[in-house]
């Protein structure tokens, strides 16, 4: 790297950034005493501050720059993860390890930090379900909340007027997301990108404004309480334990989750799903039935959402519109791209990032949202792919002898 | 000689204008066809009617597939996939491979088609998906090898070669087992030799699979050498058909691609 122009180039961008902080950053008018206070110590930093980070900007940059013209080095990094997963003597005593931790976890940490968990696992649920609308089957859902906030509202209407409980809401809740899903799906066939991301978008809106304003049917904003916690065999739990028994639940809604995502995935559904995302036209020209096909990604991903939502509502027992605006959407669509579209230990990761992140880094405060901002920006630039990107299944053939089984390595 | 394709009076009008105006065209049973004419004849406006794309104004289309007898079936109003799964495949004039996806991938999609698993099974993984799995990675695995993409068998789409990806795009419409393919100029921007190798791999195709084949192409050197009778395009009209023979010396066909003659 050159070193003088580089220096010239950090410069000028502190420069920069000292004009436009400077009206926030340096004047501040004292409104008790009339005057304006001028803080040129302030402009300092943000002239410092800018420079080496400029500087640090543009030196990774220009690394990940070397790092793509290194082919081999190059692939030997992104491949990290990857080829962790693949080494089975390690991923054995790893999964085994991840296991035991997430069984203990609710006995060994307090129960405030099981509920963040809890949480978190519902974003994971979520992430998966939005993982087949937006990461394979390449549709760009903006309004995937309001699948969430039927399966809230199934199981609180459904408990409050007929008295049913959590085992019953579940899969009814996942139906009405699915059903939810079909019905979005219809007119949407035809549009792609943009123009579904606005439909979809209203759709979320939609609901959410149903929700708030039909008040003999959801309660308007005052929301739906005393939401029942899933009972065990009929015993209700203090709030401790009924904690303890969700984060199980929740774990194995997760684990079953995991496995069929991963197994249509890598079916025939599936791999229609993908080449839908890769191209439509092609994707008809094959023989890919389109309209069915987007049908079955939407219906699917509701489903999740529709359970993932009975999930929150009995563990939060209370919902109202506000637990269900854009910004949740947004959130469950950033851990899907941050995670990385299309790979289901992404999402997992992603979901667990974003959601966890935040909650810890609240010691730093007002700053929080500033930092997990900032990381989010990192992550783009410098790991477009995601956290961990998706893997293609990997067939080999030991000779071309047709009886041969194919052999999976990946 | 049985006709496998049988088009009548095929007319398709964009607004004001007529792309194609009463076309019949015929393919044989195992028979090359090519399709010619110069840039905006309506060559590719004619595949995108056949195949469910587009729906014609005017006209008929009936196929009746190899093996089938002489059953006829028209192909209107079908959609693009049910066409396909008819057994008519196609390729595309600009590549149109799933790109993030492996070659064999891309075969498998082709199966698609040829396959039912559904929802349920995917996820219950009963042995009947896990067979009918196997089975098209099997079949599929098996036309990569024929089109000599073995090499690139687990490479993404987008990576391989110009002219392999030609042959991809083949691959994946022959794992559709039609009974005719649709070629949309296959030999655009290949070198001679692999348009040389494009030759055999068509003709390979016809023998060993019976599939007949009708083709668009600009490289008369192929046109020439690979088709048993040719339809030549301008303005939407045909113009002349013939042997290739017949078409090389039709004083019409000269008119349309190289302009008239002035007299001095």
């Amino acid at each position: 790297m050159n070193l003088f122009p580089e220096l010239r180039k950090s410069f000028i961008a502190s420069l920069w950034f000292m004009f436009l902080t400077f009206p926030i950053m340096v004047i501040r008018v004292n409104t008790i005493e009339n005057i304006v206070e001028w803080r040129w110590m302030n402009l300092v930093f943000v002239g410092i501050g800018s420079f080496f980070l400029s500087w640090l900007w543009r030196y990774l940059l220009s690394r990940k720059e070397m790092g793509v013209n290194k082919k081999t080095d190059d692939q030997d990094r992104t491949s990290l993860v990857s080829r962790l997963m693949k080494n089975k003597q390690l991923i054995i005593p790893a999964a085994a390890l991840l296991a035991i931790f997430t069984i203990i976890f609710p006995h060994i940490f307090s129960t405030y930090q099981t509920s963040i968990m809890i949480t978190a696992l519902i974003y994971v649920m979520l992430g998966l379900g939005l993982n087949i609308v937006v990461g394979l089957a390449g549709l760009l859902d903006l309004g995937y909340v309001a699948f969430y906030a039927v399966g809230a509202y199934a199981y609180g209407l459904l408990n409050y007027h007929f008295g049913l409980g959590f085992w019953t809401a579940l899969p009814v809740g996942a139906a009405l997301g699915a059903l939810f899903g079909i019905l979005l799906g219809f007119p949407v066939l035809r549009l792609r990108g943009d123009y579904l991301a606005i439909v979809t978008l209203g759709f979320g809106e939609i609901i959410r404004l149903i929700l708030e304003n039909w008040n003999e049917f959801s309660f308007g904003p005052s929301g739906i309480a005393n939401i029942p916690r899933p009972s065990f065999f009929g015993m209700d739990l203090s709030i401790q334990w009924a904690t303890v028994y969700i984060y199980y639940i929740v774990i194995g809604i997760c684990c079953i989750t995991i496995v069929i995502v991963g197994r249509l995935q890598d079916s025939r559904i599936g791999r229609a799903w993908i080449a839908l995302r890769e191209d439509e036209i092609a994707c008809q020209a094959m023989g890919i039935d389109k309209a069915r096909t987007k049908l079955n990604a939407f219906a699917l991903g509701a489903t999740w959402a529709g359970m993932a939502g009975v999930v929150f509502a009995a563990k939060t027992t209370f919902i109202n519109p506000a637990s269900f605006t854009i910004w949740e959407s947004i959130i469950i669509l950033c851990i899907v791209v941050l995670g990385g579209m299309g790979s289901v230990v992404g999402v997992v990761s992603g979901a667990l990032v974003l959601i966890l992140l935040p909650e810890y880094l609240r010691a730093f405060s007002e700053y929080r949202l500033l930092i997990f901002g900032a990381i989010l920006i990192f992550m783009m630039v410098f790991r477009p792919g995601g956290i961990v990107s998706d893997v293609r299944r990997v067939y080999r053939f030991e000779s071309s002898a047709m009886d041969d089984k194919p052999q999976e390595y990946s | 000689m049985k006709a496998v394709l049988e088009v009548k009076g095929l007319s398709k009008d964009f607004g004001g204008l007529r792309a194609l105006n009463g076309l019949d065209l015929d393919v044989g049973e195992g028979e090359i066809v090519a399709l010619i004419g110069p840039n905006g004849a309506g060559k590719t406006t004619f595949f995108n009617c056949i195949t469910g794309m587009y729906e014609p104004t005017e006209g008929d289309i009936f196929i009746s597939p190899t093996g089938n007898g002489n059953v006829k079936e028209r192909l209107q109003g079908l959609k693009p996939n049910q066409v396909t799964a008819k057994g008519l495949a196609r390729t595309f004039q600009n590549i149109r491979l799933f790109q993030n996806m492996t070659v064999l991938e891309n075969v498998m999609i082709g199966r698609h088609c040829r396959t039912k698993a559904g929802i349920a099974r995917a996820i219950f993984r009963f042995a009947s998906q896990r067979r009918e799995e196997r089975e098209i990675v099997k079949k599929s695995f098996e036309i990569v090898e024929k089109l000599g993409l073995k090499q690139y068998v687990n490479e993404f789409a987008k990576n391989l070669p110009y002219g392999a990806q030609r042959r991809l795009e083949i691959a994946r419409a022959m794992a559709t087992q039609p009974f005719l393919l649709l070629l949309d100029e296959p030999a655009a921007g290949m070198n001679p030799h692999e348009t040389d190798e494009l030759d055999e791999l068509i003709r390979k195709i016809r023998k060993d699979e019976g599939i007949s084949i009708l083709l668009i192409e600009h490289d008369m050197k192929l046109v020439m050498s690979l088709s048993d009778r040719i339809y030549v395009l301008d303005y939407g009209q045909k113009i002349a058909q013939g042997t290739p023979k017949e078409i090389k010396n039709n004083p019409v066909v000269i008119k349309a691609y190289l302009g008239e003659e002035i007299d001095a």
